[in-house]
């Protein structure tokens, strides 16, 4: 087994456990936790694959920002566990038996059989002396510029879709409204009131 | 070396975690959405090792894609969770049943 062999099935070791940790732990907070690991994992995985852009994004991106939208709506909402954990093995015969049932397929289907000559090789990229990030954006702006404009997009949606959704008036919120700040005259404010000293006693 | 064989059954194997999750957490609405996520990472592995051992990059250009979609739709849907969370007060799947006639 060589090193690259030895790093390959640490990292999928790891992978498989949190993600089974995920589906099956308890609290979310940890679930989220155990997600981000995954995603590290999956990463690192990535990275041997010679995917080096894709798995600096998949940190930033997933790590940095989905997993933390993630973890801040867990704990903002304040769940009842004992319900959301009734009947949670209720269906783990039937989902574990379809899970099998999958896996054995789809390795049939794609075992070292079918794939006999399927070694890697070397890339493109290292022959042309081209980084990953150069050779993914040099293709990304030209082949698939419109694609990618289209994922633009889909941002801005989700952007405004989520804004949309979570906005909300509160009518007890105090506020300023400048333009009446302005309006105001002083004799709507104060009230001149003459009194006579009071003579010492 | 690892074969591409190797890669497939990894990321068919976190699929079918992620199918299991589904079927375990049925009531919990954060964790299906984080069983979602485990699939879309398994479909994603399977593009980046078709890409490492085709020698193509355009594989990668589709992960970049679906990463894009992922996080839209996750981004929508906790948005949606909260929606619903400050309406009903639970995150429980089994009380949405409002449009039940």
């Amino acid at each position: 087994m060589t090193f690259q062999a030895g790093v390959f099935y640490f990292f999928s070791a790891v992978l498989l456990w949190s993600a089974a940790m995920v589906v099956t732990i308890r609290n979310p907070v940890k679930a989220a936790l155990f997600l981000v690991l995954a995603f590290v994992s999956a990463a690192s995985l990535w990275m041997l694959a010679e995917a080096e852009f894709l798995a600096i994004v998949l940190v930033l991106v997933y790590v940095g920002a989905v997993m933390v939208l993630f973890l801040f709506v867990v704990m903002m909402i304040d769940v009842n566990l004992a319900v959301l954990r009734q009947g949670f093995g209720e269906y783990l015969p039937i989902g574990g038996l379809v899970a099998v049932l999958m896996v054995i397929e789809i390795a049939l289907a794609v075992g070292p059989r079918q794939f006999p000559a399927m070694r890697a090789g070397v890339s493109p990229a290292i022959v042309h002396h081209l980084s990953n990030t150069r050779e993914l954006g040099t293709l990304l702006y030209t082949t698939y510029v419109y694609p990618f404009e289209v994922a633009a997009v889909i941002l801005l949606v989700a952007i405004i879709a989520a804004i949309a959704l979570t906005m909300r008036r509160r009518p007890d919120t105090k506020y300023q409204d400048p333009a009446r700040q302005v309006e105001v005259r002083a004799q709507d404010r104060m009230r001149l009131v003459k009194m006579p000293a009071e003579p010492k006693a | 070396m690892v074969s591409l064989s190797e890669y497939l059954i990894l990321a068919a194997a976190l699929f079918a975690i992620g199918i299991v999750g589904v079927f375990l957490n049925r009531k919990n609405l954060v964790v299906l959405l984080m069983a979602i996520e485990l699939i879309l990472l398994a479909v994603n592995l399977n593009f980046v090792a078709f890409s490492h051992f085709l020698w193509g990059i355009s594989g990668q250009i589709f992960v970049f894609f679906v990463l894009t979609v992922a996080a839209a739709e996750s981004a929508i849907g906790l948005a949606i969770l909260i929606v619903l969370f400050r309406n009903r007060r639970t995150i429980n799947v089994d009380d949405f049943d409002t449009l039940k006639g």
